[in-house]
């Protein structure tokens, strides 16, 4: 699966409070979240950008509390996917649990500019930049975590495990 | 080759003779923990896995903490998402209001959690009980919703760091400045994906609620748990309260460690954490006569009977700053009243604070203490984030809470022996 859509860049140890401030946390709903986006680091964020686009960060991203509001957020707002040079644990472990596609590449964290169009391969971890034809490779996703891909996150995944009476 | 303690809890927990760093195990979880924000999203979920029942209604704890007594109508509603589940699933350990506190004073102190156990809750601050030599982490709402369901949950085993600390601890420094000192030290990610081990003879001597604080910010170094051998202060606070089988392990002399820090406590002053982050750390001396608009004292890092005490230690006779709301709020219900028996509540009052029902309230801008635009608070807490404490244009200091109350008197950063 191929993901297109233009970059966002923010900083390092971008926190769950900026991507979702708490004071929204008083509801679940992703559409409701959507619109809270980033609003800390961004106030216009979700008005500006478009369907795919990609956020870009640097070292760290996703740390602090461990609401999954964050990453249903991101991908409500209809961001295709998160590259960061790292990535803290449990945002980590959310992103992949409720199917929003991230990358830990610091090569790309570090050469991609605000707004350059990008190409990214779920399945290889290849990011293509089309604006400044550049390639780059994102750490492979490990087998367990490429599992809960297949089947579309982790509520799927265990759901046929108990079908299956594993 | 010799095992950390965080290796020896996975192994245990997961059938295994010997664990190793990277390796994935399945592990069973002996706890269980959501709240009032994360346990509506895994109540969602987990209707959908297809099972009827959760895996123990003993080993899931609920507590509504962080919005509640309920702030608003939408909070209203999330929180009896939570409150029919537990009575739909005859849960024993939800706590509604009047008996929860902040979740995190709770369940130790509850007895639901015992050396070695593996414990996941649905708050990044799980790592606390690593205080007591168990295994436990923060997780979001789609693993706590598996882990209802099936009673186990995967890991990554982490590769330990070990940090030994040695020396004389200073008047009025305690486990936070410890904490804040470490942050300082190896920075936000610091710690990121591995196991903080706290050791060496300060350690020995520190309590457990200062413990309790120490552990409650291994997250806040991105580590996945913060971990202290228990040993007989452990065994002293969980005789006659814990109510499930307690396995004290131990590291052993060859376990491997990625890294180890060696830190001489006797150098230390109190710590202050600058805004944004909990590692912009300085000594209070480099801190002192930042003008503040609040002080706030308690939440699940330094609500703790040790922690009312010190901030009592400090105001009493003294007077809040007619510039500063000076907001407490004691861990859980035991707490309070324990406050009240020993007439720390009296103090705060006649000081001129205003003591809370426990809650998360303002520690994450919630309810209860919102900074406006422009203000600056000092607080117990572990987090400074940008808007973390209200306004994204508000400021939070993070300190122990005898120099948040000294604070208080003096309206701006000071030193608890200024008023005292
Ligand atoms: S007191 Fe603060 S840090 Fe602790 S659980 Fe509540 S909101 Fe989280």
């Amino acid at each position: 699966m191929k993901l297109n859509g233009a970059a966002w860049k923010f900083g390092n140890d971008i926190d769950t409070d900026v991507i979702i401030p708490a004071r929204h946390l008083n509801t679940s709903d992703p559409e409701e979240l959507a619109k809270h986006c980033m609003e800390d680091g961004d106030p216009e964020f979700y008005q500006k950008i478009n369907g795919g686009d990609v956020i870009v960060a640097g070292k760290n991203f996703g740390c602090g509390s461990s609401r999954e509001h964050a990453p249903i957020a991101i991908k409500a707002a209809g961001i295709s996917c998160v590259i960061a040079k790292s990535f803290a644990r449990i945002f980590y472990r959310n992103a992949f649990n409720i199917g929003l596609p991230i990358f830990e590449c610091p090569e790309a964290a570090e050469k991609i500019q605000p707004g350059d169009k990008l190409e990214v391969d779920v399945d290889s971890g290849e990011i293509v930049n089309t604006t400044k034809n550049e390639t780059y490779q994102a750490t492979p996703v490990p087998e367990f975590m490429q599992q809960i891909i297949a089947a579309g996150g982790l509520i799927n995944y265990v759901s046929k495990r108990v079908k299956n009476n594993e | 080759m010799g095992m950390t303690l965080a290796e020896k809890i996975l192994a245990a927990n997961s059938g295994r003779d010997h664990v190793q760093p990277g390796e994935l195990v399945n592990a069973k979880v002996d706890m269980v923990l959501g709240n009032d924000i994360t346990a509506p999203v895994a109540i969602r979920e987990f209707n959908k896995i297809g099972v009827d029942k959760v895996f123990n209604k003993d080993c899931i704890a609920l507590v509504p903490d962080h919005f509640a007594p309920n702030k608003d109508i939408k909070s209203a509603e999330q929180a009896k998402v939570m409150r029919e589940f537990a009575k739909e699933h005859n849960l024993t350990n939800y706590f509604e209001v009047g008996k929860m506190g902040i979740e995190h004073c709770l369940l130790p102190e509850q007895g639901l959690v015992a050396p070695g156990n593996v414990v996941i809750g649905a708050d990044s601050h799980t790592c606390t009980y690593g205080a007591m030599g168990a295994f436990a982490t923060g997780v979001g709402s789609t693993d706590l919703a598996a882990a209802m369901a099936l009673g186990e949950t995967w890991f990554k085993v982490p590769e330990s760091i070990k940090f030994v600390f040695h020396g004389k601890l200073n008047p009025w420094v305690g486990g936070k400045d410890l904490i804040l000192y470490t942050i300082g030290k190896i920075g936000v990610d610091g710690a990121l994906y591995k196991a903080m081990e706290f050791t060496g003879p300060v350690i020995k001597e520190l309590s457990m609620d200062g413990r309790f604080t120490m552990c409650n910010m291994a997250i806040e170094a991105g580590g996945k748990v913060g971990l202290i051998e228990p040993d007989e202060t452990t065994l002293a606070y969980v005789k006659g309260r814990v109510k499930v089988p307690a396995t004290f392990y131990k590291s052993d002399e060859d376990a491997q460690y990625s890294e180890v820090y060696e830190f001489d406590v006797s150098e230390i002053e109190p710590q202050v954490a600058f805004p944004h982050l909990p590692e912009n750390t300085k000594p209070l001396s480099d801190a002192t006569g930042v003008k503040i608009d609040q002080s706030v004292i308690g939440s699940c890092t330094n609500g703790r009977i040790e922690d009312l005490r010190l901030a009592a230690e400090v105001l009493k006779g003294n007077k809040v700053d007619p510039n500063v709301r000076c907001i407490i709020f004691p861990g859980t219900q035991e707490i309070y009243l324990q406050a009240m028996k020993e007439g720390l509540v009296e103090i705060f009052i006649k000081a001129g604070a205003a003591v809370s029902t426990p809650t998360c309230g303002p520690c994450l801008g919630g309810h209860m203490g919102i900074l406006a635009k422009g203000e600056r608070a000092i607080a117990t807490t572990n987090r400074n984030f940008v808007g973390r404490m209200g306004h994204p244009e508000s400021e939070v200091y993070l300190s122990n809470p005898a120099v948040a109350a000294a604070s208080a008197v003096k309206g701006q950063i000071a030193k608890p022996e200024e008023v005292v």
